[in-house]
């Protein structure tokens, strides 16, 4: 291999090189950093819910007429909606997972305003909750009918069984975390709470909160005018029963309004929708980037080609083949390149670091720096390629050529 | 001179189509990668109220838990209590201040042709369309007399306005919102603050409300918000005036102070009535009260979404790539014309008669490069809006004024130059004689 007169070559004719080799590297440093932050977007947009996101739906009633009955009102339609075929059940409550607003309440292990306590996310629910939303229960049990009640706003007790999730027994009770059915917590500094049950999964309304696995059920019906009901309908149900309920709840009580009716599948979208653009944006960046260079790469090795064609005719003159033409100029790609990517993963892990200090991105995974230095040499190679074969192509008559 | 380095800058562009057309390219993507997200960023950071962004403030009180902060490292709630805005209210002490909170209502449209629907509401004391510069089209808001005999009265916004009269003068009509009766007193125009300063707790970028009516109204309705209500002290027994009385933050507070003296003796009346409370054993905390004016306010809430921050660095190193490109496509362009430089130069053209020429060469090329890129940013930003079409404020978000068209043509010259300097540097070292023999 004829690397020393390549690299001598190099040195003495440096500039063009040395911009591929700067173009290369701050490609890599961007293309490395671009895969880290798709990587991780992708992992926070794959986290499950916990709940049966094909089959359920919602929708928010709000009553406004003077004679409106809160009660009635919710038992009556909570009845209707069971009652419908195709229907697997229904509550109503404040929010579901993702949605992007919902109440979180501090809960304490001891009674008293001083001890520590663990932001929870509330789901107000009754004992069809974990039926509606599609939750595993994996340890204890659900709600009983003679555990729900209404809230009263007057004396704004809360008090009675309440159903965590795995995460939140973990955070709670760290050394034993099925340890938590049948233990006793507090709500509002001492209201307190006992864990009937435990599910395995049910994700909090704010995607980007550090809690966001750490949901509470509580069988307590609120009774303000507006509320959300949940609706779980048979595989392949949904779209169609979604009019028909809208319809069906919106005549059956001219004292309200029925809107806001939205399915999990759409609130999912919503919710991680940023995350989603920006992984296309950065996609869309990193393939025009590599064009970019790839365009750059070819461009200087055409020139450069051009400039030596008296050099190659009088070297193919002097007895050498086509191949190692080709081979010579792939190969003075491959040292450049190499230079290119050797500075490009330094840059990388340079800019990998600010980045996770000034914007709090996550740090880069170890294979991604090899796995990009390797597919910018591939393309750089595979750019060069064309250049290369026209260069041995060149006859080694243009040696003799006073031209 | 000038013309002549113009003139032969142009013909050299146009004997060579393709480099040319390659390097104006190069330019053109890398400026309109990097201007579209500068333009989005631009808008975000934009003042939405440049004509009294500094005499508006949003008042901070910290009434918080003895125990933890509002917010790492030690901050201060963002909204008041319903005790501490009224108690501000009441004393005066700014120029203008109002205190206000989002709600919701069913608007109940007269006969039977239209459905009632849900608006959004503001709760508001009189103040508000004054201090923000609220645009009105018919009409006007109220006065405090009407916050202090709890008047039902409401302005519209001019969607809202359009549904229900059908866009006419509708002062003095009325509309029923639940089941409360209200006289207009207003219509706004279109509204559209970007962002929406005032409240960014349901949004930065959000609409504005569909109707305002007076605070003390809402109180007196019980309208509870809709937009955060956070309470580091259970509520107790009592319902609505139990939150009423309870350390819930929940409201906005803004005052309008002109000058320095001014903002000092409002921060020093706010520390006073802190220091109050404390005596009758609420604020637990140490004196951590904030004035902070609107742009202050939107750094401090972190409006500019931190994607954009990050895109803006990475658009940033694809315009360096692209200037490398460039660099690289000038040189060769430079080093194919080496006979015609140093036959120049033998014939008595100076160093600095070569450098002006490529550089004005270049300056051409920026030139075409920048409107080629103010082109592929229009482009850009349509492209962001398809991507991002599901928020309806992105199209507010993706017009370009006169600013940012100045900007990218500027940019780009200025790029192109940069990048032209040292492979014109090159030009200008060509020895007269090396390359006029024939090997």
């Amino acid at each position: 291999m004829e690397i020393g007169p390549i690299f001598r070559a190099l040195m003495r004719n440096k500039t063009s090189y040395v911009l591929i080799a700067l173009q290369i590297a701050v490609t890599l440093a961007i293309m490395a950093n671009a895969i880290a932050i798709i990587q991780e977007r992708s992992r926070l947009m794959g986290r499950p819910s916990g709940v049966d996101e094909n089959n359920i739906f919602y929708l928010t009633s709000t009553g406004f007429a003077e004679d409106f009955d809160v009660r009635s009102t919710i038992t009556e339609d909570l009845d209707a909606l069971r009652n419908t075929p195709g229907v697997i059940d229904a509550i109503s409550t404040n929010t579901v997972p993702l949605q992007g607003g919902g109440w979180s309440s501090g809960i304490r292990l001891e009674p008293g305003r001083d001890n520590e306590s663990t932001g929870f996310a509330i789901y107000f629910s009754d004992e069809h909750g974990i039926n509606t939303f599609g939750l595993d229960l994996v340890a204890g049990r659900n709600f009983l009918p003679t555990d729900v009640y209404w809230h009263d706003f007057d004396t704004n007790r809360w008090e009675g069984a309440g159903i965590i999730t795995r995460a939140g027994a973990e955070t709670l009770y760290p050394d034993d975390p099925d340890s938590a059915v049948g233990k006793t917590v507090y709500i509002n500094d001492d209201d307190p709470i006992t864990i009937v049950g435990l599910v395995d999964k049910m994700q909090a309304a704010w995607n980007g909160w550090s809690g966001v696995e750490r949901s509470m059920l509580v069988p307590h019906k609120r009774t303000s005018k507006s509320t959300r009901y949940v609706i779980r309908t048979e595989p392949g149900l949904r779209d169609r029963l979604m009019p028909e309920i809208e319809e069906m709840l919106a005549t059956s009580n001219r004292g309200r309004i029925v809107q806001g009716m939205r399915t999990m599948t759409e609130t999912r979208e919503r919710s991680y929708f940023m995350d989603g653009s920006m992984i296309k944006l950065l996609i869309f960046i990193v393939a025009v980037l590599t064009a970019i260079t790839s365009l750059g790469i070819v461009g200087l090795a055409s020139f450069s080609v051009t400039r030596r064609r008296k050099q190659i005719g009088t070297r193919r003159a002097l007895g050498a083949t086509r191949v190692a033409i080709l081979r010579y100029f792939m190969l003075e790609n491959f040292l450049v390149s190499g230079v290119g990517v050797a500075g490009g993963a330094i840059l990388a892990v340079g800019l990998n670091i600010w980045m996770v200090q000034t914007f709090d991105l996550a740090r880069i995974a170890w294979y991604i720096i090899p796995a990009a230095m390797l597919t910018l040499w591939v393309v750089g190679q595979a750019a060069v390629y064309g250049p290369a074969r026209r260069a041995s192509l060149v006859p080694p008559a243009v040696a003799t050529r006073a031209v | 001179m000038f013309r002549y380095y113009l003139k032969l800058g142009l013909l050299s562009i146009r004997g060579n189509p393709m480099l040319s057309g390659l390097m104006v390219a190069a330019i053109a993507v890398g400026i309109g990668a990097c201007m579209t997200i500068v333009n989005v960023d631009y808008i975000m950071s934009g003042n939405p109220i440049p004509q009294k962004s500094d005499v508006l403030f949003r008042v901070q009180l910290d009434s918080w838990s003895p125990d933890e902060p509002y917010d790492d490292p030690d901050e201060p709630p963002d909204q008041v209590t319903y005790l501490d805005g009224t108690a501000l209210l009441k004393a005066g002490k700014a120029r203008r201040q109002v205190l206000s909170y989002r709600s919701g209502r069913v608007l109940r449209p007269e006969g039977e042709e239209q459905m009632p629907f849900d608006v959004n509401s503001r709760g508001t004391s009189a103040d508000f369309f004054a201090m923000f510069d609220v645009p009105f089209k018919y009409g006007s808001g109220w006065d405090k007399t009407a916050d202090d005999n709890v008047e039902m009265v409401i302005v519209l916004s001019r969607e809202i306005n359009d549904r229900v009269f059908g866009g006419e003068n509708s002062v003095g009509r009325t509309v029923m919102l639940n089941g409360d009766a209200f006289r207009v007193t207003g219509v706004l125009e279109d509204w559209t603050p970007i962002p929406k300063f005032y409240d960014i707790t349901n949004g930065a970028f959000n609409e504005v409300e569909d109707v305002y009516f007076p605070f003390s109204v809402s109180i007196s309705i019980e309208l509870s918000g809709r937009g955060n209500t956070s309470c580091w002290k259970p509520v107790g027994v009592g319902g609505w005036s139990a939150f009423l009385n309870s350390e819930c933050v929940w409201m906005q507070y803004w005052v309008e102070l002109h000058g320095d003296d001014e903002r000092a003796e409002y921060l020093a009346f706010l520390d006073a009535y802190a220091e109050s409370q404390k005596l009758l054993g609420r604020f637990p905390r140490p004196l951590n009260n904030r004035l902070n004016n609107v742009m202050e306010w939107m750094e401090y809430r972190e409006v500019v979404e931190e994607d954009v921050k990050v895109l803006l660095g990475l658009a940033i190193l694809f315009l360096v790539v692209c200037l490398l490109n460039t660099i690289g496509l000038l040189l060769a362009k430079v080093l194919r014309r080496s006979a015609d430089i140093s036959l120049r130069r033998a014939l008595g053209a100076s160093k600095n008669a070569v450098f002006s020429q490529y550089i004005i060469e270049a300056g051409v090329i920026g030139l075409a490069g920048g409107l080629a890129g103010v082109g592929m940013t229009w482009l850009g930003l349509r492209g962001i809006e398809i991507l991002y079409g599901q928020f309806d404020f992105v199209s507010n978000l993706v017009s370009m004024d006169w600013v940012m068209i100045l900007a990218a043509v500027v940019l780009a010259i200025f790029s192109a130059l940069g990048a032209a300097l040292y492979p014109t540097w090159r030009a200008c070292r060509i020895e007269p004689a090396s390359q006029l023999k024939t090997i």
